[in-house]
């Protein structure tokens, strides 16, 4: 015969599969509650505070001074807080005493999911038979369009959120593709509120970029500014009316500042554009970047400027033809294994 | 509480499940109505009353026969609460059947089945689980013409199932198979009416036997 002598724990487990993440009862979360609530009035008497207003941070401010701790990362430091913020919010235990589920779609797997489902199926019925009962008295409302274009539907996080439940990719698109049809249908506005529980408003951004109205100087003048910036160099351009077509730079002439004819024509662009080649004068300052950096700084601080001084089909006009943009462009960076951004080192056979 | 249980099982017809159909009620309902002659399983060739123009008529004789005796096992494990689980892979029928189960107090699973739900329960629900006692197809076959997989694993584990067979369906692992047409919507309809009202009585009386048992 053998004799069991010497075990380890590790054998005297039985070989039970994973059961999944641990599933609170109702019970065992009320006494957690019901603790917390004893344990926030031994403190409030501990600090020697009233334990009716107690609050949350008096709490955090108590376990903070009671138990210190050095450890960089919050979360892992002592904290009380309440257990519906500590226990994750799942399903409870589905079945009752004697083994029967709540939900009568339970051995689906996806009770909320499939019961949303056939919800929903129910009011697309619903709305069709009241459709039939209008057909039949020849009431039937025409040409009503709803406003789709401010709201959107749920995603499928908010929507795994609301049913506390993993859904798929396939079952959100069906579900979305259910209320899509819903709406569809004349009689919808039956169903309204059920449907706005899944939809949300999304604010329209206006686009519009509002024209500055022209300045008056001393001398009864019109001027209008505008900022540009292109690679590092920024610029401010200063536009009057009435003018010559004089342009000072950093209060340097500009056949003296730009000797180059390429960067003259740059600043030349946006009045040649409209037509104003004699008619405005600009004075403007500019900082940072190389020769061209700062001529291209210039021409958008101009036609910026100039939208002040026109229609608004000459600005569309203006936008379209890029003068509006700003240019993105930057130097890339150098990347390490390398010689430059893009260039790499020769490549050496052996 | 053994008397409770034993009493009924002494009688042929308990609940008296006969007076809820007629002949002419299936007939109504177009139960007799079959696939075409080359949609013909073999299993159901006893079944058949014969064949007209290539179309299959089932023979309703033997199907008031089998319907009673699944609706009189119906009765008896709801009697004995026991959880009854309706299963269909008809997209036409599935609100239907949700709706049905609902109002009985009972369960529905008309959607995709997923593999390990009776076999696998302990880890897709959680342990300690009660799976149904019973299994009720409505339509034995799945969107792809193939025998349901629970119908298989109901056997595996042991669970009692009672299912409409159509003719092109295999009977061969249904405990109780009712012979009739699983696709017009009358039929449906009727399919669902009966195991309605027999397990809704089955539960009344029930609660009526504990009535009088706690009066005594």
């Amino acid at each position: 015969t053998l004799r069991l002598i010497y075990t380890t724990t590790a054998v005297q487990r039985k070989n039970v599969g994973a059961s999944g993440p641990e599933k609170y009862t109702e019970a065992f979360i009320k006494k957690q509650i019901e603790e917390f609530n004893l344990g926030k009035r031994h403190l409030a008497n501990m600090m020697g505070e009233d334990p009716e207003t107690f609050t949350q941070e008096d709490i955090d401010r108590a376990i903070a001074y009671l138990f210190p701790s050095g450890l960089f990362d919050k979360q892992a430091r002592p904290m009380m807080k309440h257990p519906t913020e500590i226990f994750p919010e799942q399903r409870k235990i589905q079945w009752g005493e004697d083994g029967r589920p709540f939900h009568f779609l339970f051995y689906t797997g996806k009770q909320s999911y499939y019961s949303l489902m056939h919800e929903t199926y129910e009011k697309m019925l619903n709305v069709l038979k009241y459709q039939e009962q209008l057909t039949a008295q020849d009431l039937l409302p025409q040409n009503e369009k709803r406003n789709l274009a401010g709201s959107r539907w749920l995603t499928k996080i908010e929507l795994e959120e609301m049913l506390l439940e993993k859904l798929s990719d396939d079952d959100y698109s069906r579900f979305v593709q259910l209320l899509q049809k819903l709406i569809t249908l004349p009689c919808s506005d039956i169903e309204e509120n059920y449907i706005k529980k899944f939809s949300k408003e999304v604010p329209v951004q206006s686009q519009k970029v509002v024209v500055e109205p022209l300045k008056y100087d001393e001398r009864g003048v019109a001027f209008s500014t505008g900022e540009g910036t292109r690679k590092t160099a920024r610029a401010t351009a200063v536009v009057y009316d009435n003018g010559t077509g004089k342009i000072t730079v950093n209060e340097i002439d500009v056949l003296h500042y730009f000797p180059v004819l390429q960067d003259r024509e740059q600043l030349l662009f946006p009045f040649q554009f409209l037509d104003r080649v004699g008619k405005h004068d600009m004075i403007c300052t500019v900082s940072g970047g190389g020769r061209s950096a700062q001529a291209g700084a210039i021409r958008l601080a101009s036609a910026k400027a100039l939208r002040s001084f026109v229609t608004e089909k000459e600005v569309e006009f203006m936008r379209q033809a890029g003068l509006l943009t700003v240019d993105p462009r930057v130097k890339e960076r150098k990347k390490p294994g390398q010689e430059g951004a893009r260039r790499k080192f020769t490549w050496k056979k052996r | 509480d053994d008397k409770l249980l034993s009493e009924p099982l002494s009688h042929p017809d308990f609940f008296n499940v006969k007076e809820l159909f007629s002949l002419k009620d299936l007939f109504d309902a177009r139960v007799h109505l079959g696939h075409k002659k080359g949609c013909r399983h073999r299993f159901m060739e006893p079944y058949l009353f014969g064949c007209r123009l290539d179309q299959d008529i089932i023979d309703l004789d033997q199907t008031m026969q089998h319907l009673q005796l699944a609706l009189n096992f119906t009765a008896h494990i709801a009697y004995r609460k026991g959880i009854i689980l309706f299963v269909s892979r008809k997209r036409q029928f599935c609100h239907l059947i949700e709706s049905t189960a609902r109002e009985c107090g009972e369960y529905a699973h008309t959607r995709y089945w997923q593999g390990g739900l009776l076999t696998n329960s302990h880890i897709q629900f959680g342990s300690g689980v009660r799976l149904p006692d019973l299994l009720i197809f409505l339509s034995s076959l799945n969107n792809v013409f193939e025998p349901h997989v629970a119908i298989r694993d109901a056997a595996k584990m042991n669970i009692p199932t009672v299912g409409v067979v159509d003719t092109n369906c295999n009977p061969c692992l249904i405990t109780y198979p009712i012979p009739g047409n699983d696709d017009s919507p009358t039929a449906m309809e009727l399919y669902c009416k009966l195991f309605k009202m027999t397990i809704i009585r089955a539960k009344d009386k029930r609660r009526q036997s504990e009535v009088f048992d706690e009066l005594r």
